[in-house]
């Protein structure tokens, strides 16, 4: 049912982009004012996704944390599938596709170190072989019912992480190398980067750990969501914090620099198809915070559920549209055009989160039978809740 | 009043405008009017000059055989796109040259002639223009004020000032940096070029350039055929391919030639002065030397070669 429900998107996802490829990127709505969209909102938004699966890694892997650890193999599938998607959103978002070949070293033309777009490519693909490595070392040991030799593993674990941070670094220095836009030029933004990665990203686990939990019984324990509910909790006051900042500073003296910040949260000579959208976000993160801090709120699941969608979708608009789309508005000449997505562009996003969806479901349908023999065999003393009842359906 | 322009060549320009606003408003609809002369990206061409075209190596890396084979294979697909004859060159820089430019504000009209040759002199598709005249009041110099899409029945409007901006061709350019695939350079001469064959269209200099000088091809470029400027260069105005961008490149065709290029030779005003700055006799050399000269967004650090300056 829900594979089939995710095919349904993926191949509609695929044909549009078809379409798109046999007429051109004139069947977005981007322009030479605004020539990222929707497609790079979206990337810019996967990558912190990826970036924060070290919220399990470190404690899983560095702390030794035992809840943790059953669990954060999950965490690298999803990092390994968020990269895949943002690499996805990319090459849709190309021009000439066909040309992708001239970004390999040796063979193309690597325009290494200086463009910060090559160090992207860089990151992104080595952060994947980073996570692939961990987890299918880690699952083939288990496999074989033996337990992963710490040396073995501990050192790429401690690359991964830092190359975790690295990756929506330099996602950030893409935008704020950009000195003719203000918005973006500021070297707030990758603090702001990694702040907000590490509240959506934990969201994300949170709710997918639960959904595991629900469809397959695979032992998650709450330990676990709580963990996850306090790093969002975190991060998120910290995010609007640095929001708050920069509000201050872009207005209190408000000067041209400040043209794309009007656009976002003000709406600049009438245009203001941005606006509902970032308080949205903002009311949305408040929210979110809010649960999390009172006690009684955060410990009732229905709550804690509802901020986790939250910090989701308030992350989405405020790490997405929120942030590419006005660092084009006004341009830095002073033009104005307002962007909105258009179909293909939706449908097209629509297949990729399909894919990624059932890129998801399919390895961790592959995982957590491995995971769960092992555990019901090799835990001492035996796991409380081993997925004796296992069903991966 | 000598210096006006008759209501139709405005309104000209005021269809233009609008026409170019309303593609940006609807990409799908503009997708719809493209479909009947949109090809595959490779459409058109047979299957060894597809080949060919695949594998083609960057502009600085192919051998002077295979620079070679290449123009004569864009001059192949000309003719069977448009049926055209064009003459598709590689000319070097000069040694000694470094080009630059300099307008004379107070001498800028607002006619536009630059922008509609260039268009004709470039093979520009019929929605994109590389120069762009913004209309500002005269006390006021800040660009966000300005007018991009002015129209008015007759220029210059009292009260104005005209103010030309194109490709600044700048001395450190961020565009050139941002390229992941180094698609964009600097050429010997200073002009900042691409290769339209190499550029992947991920529109990462678009992002960088501080001046809005580039330009994407988000269709196939509407070029009618019976406009063609057949003289071409392989950095310059050859046809240009589809998803990738462009942007003015001091018409690399002519000006590498010694001649003068097309936005100059138009301008009814004489408020254009191009030239070699590496000539100390030289009339930009002369501007530069004896005018209160200045250049857009200085504090960015892009050391553009392209000067503002007025007479009084
Ligand atoms: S004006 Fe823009 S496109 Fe031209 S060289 Fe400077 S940064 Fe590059
Ligand atoms: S769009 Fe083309 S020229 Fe511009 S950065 Fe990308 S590959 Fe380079």
């Amino acid at each position: 049912m829900w594979v089939s429900f995710l095919l349904v998107f993926m191949i509609i996802g695929i044909l549009v982009y078809f379409y798109q490829l046999s007429n051109g990127l004139v069947v977005t709505n981007m322009t030479n004012q605004v020539s990222w969209g929707f497609y790079i909102s979206n990337f810019t938004f996967l990558v912190g996704v990826a970036a924060a699966a070290i919220m399990l890694a470190v404690p899983a892997y560095i702390f030794d944390r035992k809840d943790i650890k059953d669990v954060v193999l999950m965490g690298d599938t999803m990092a390994v599938t968020a990269v895949a998607m943002a690499i996805m959103f990319v090459v849709v978002d190309l021009g000439r596709p066909d040309r992708i070949w001239h970004l390999i070293p040796a063979i193309g033309k690597f325009h290494f170190p200086e463009s910060l777009l090559a160090w992207d490519v860089v990151v992104l693909n080595g952060y994947i072989l980073l996570n692939l490595a961990i987890s299918s070392y880690i699952l083939y040991q288990h496999y074989h019912g033996r337990e992963p030799k710490r040396s073995r593993y501990f050192p790429i674990v401690l690359i991964a992480i830092f190359w975790a941070i690295s990756i929506h670094t330099v996602t950030a220095f893409l935008y704020s190398s950009n000195s003719g836009r203000p918005m973006w030029n500021n070297a707030m933004l990758a603090p702001r980067f990694i702040a907000s990665a590490f509240a959506s990203g934990p969201a994300i686990m949170a709710l997918g750990l639960q959904i595991i939990r629900g469809m397959t019984n695979y032992p998650v324990s709450q330990s676990v969501i709580n963990h996850l509910a306090i790093v969002t909790s975190i991060a998120l006051q910290v995010t609007l914090f640095f929001i708050g900042a920069e509000i201050f500073t872009e207005f209190y003296n408000e000067g041209e620099h400040a043209a794309s910040a009007r656009y976002l949260f003000l709406g600049l000579h009438g245009h203001t198809a941005l606006t509902p959208w970032i308080w949205t976000a903002i009311a949305l993160l408040l929210l979110a915070m809010t649960i999390f801090m009172i006690h009684r709120t955060r410990k009732n699941p229905v709550f804690m559920n509802i901020a986790f969608i939250f910090t989701v979708i308030g992350i989405w608009i405020e790490k997405g549209m929120g942030l590419v789309i006005p660092g084009f508005v006004p341009t830095p000449i002073g033009e104005i055009y307002e962007y909105a997505p258009s179909i293909a562009e939706i449908m097209i996003t629509l297949g990729i989160w399909a894919f990624g969806l059932l890129f998801f479901t399919v390895m961790a349908k592959a995982a957590l039978p491995i995971q769960c023999r092992y555990m019901q065999k090799n835990s001492d003393p035996p796991h409380p809740e081993a997925c004796t009842a296992f069903k991966p359906d | 009043m000598s210096s006006g322009r008759s209501r139709d060549k405005k309104s000209e320009n005021a269809d233009f405008a609008r026409r170019h606003f309303l593609k940006q408003l609807g990409g799908v609809t503009a997708a719809s009017a493209t479909a009947t002369t949109a090809h595959a990206a490779w459409g058109g061409s047979s299957l060894s000059d597809t080949f060919a075209d695949f594998f083609q190596q960057h502009y600085r890396e192919m051998s002077a055989e295979e620079i070679k084979d290449t123009l004569e294979r864009i001059e192949r697909k000309a003719r069977k796109r448009y049926g055209v004859d064009i003459h598709c060159k590689d000319t070097a820089a000069m040694d000694g040259v470094l080009f630059g430019y300099a307008i004379n504000v107070s001498k800028c009209r607002g006619y536009r002639d630059c922008v509609h040759a260039c268009v004709k002199e470039n093979n520009l598709s019929r929605d994109t223009q590389y120069i762009r005249v913004l209309e500002l009041d005269r006390d006021n110099m800040n660009l966000h004020d300005a007018d991009h899409y002015y129209n008015s029945d007759t220029v210059p409007v009292a009260g104005k000032h005209y103010f030309p901006m194109q490709c600044m061709h700048c001395d450190n350019p961020p565009c050139v940096k941002a390229c992941p695939v180094e698609a964009t350079w600097t050429e010997p001469d200073g002009i900042v070029v691409v290769d339209y064959d190499w550029c992947i269209g991920c529109r990462y200099c678009m992002a960088a350039c501080p001046y809005q000088a580039r330009h994407f091809n988000w269709g196939y470029p509407k070029l009618p055929a019976d406009e063609i400027t057949t003289d071409t260069h392989y950095l310059g105005n050859r046809p240009r391919p589809r998803g990738v961008v462009e942007k003015c490149h001091f018409c690399v065709q002519r000006t590498r030639e010694g001649r003068q290029p097309a936005c100059q030779e138009a301008c009814p005003s004489g408020a254009r002065v191009f030239g070699n700055l590496l000539d100390p006799k030289s009339e930009i050399r002369y501007v530069l030397e004896n005018k209160a000269v200045f250049r857009l967004k200085e504090d960015l650090g892009t050391e553009p070669k392209f000067w503002y300056f007025r007479d009084k």
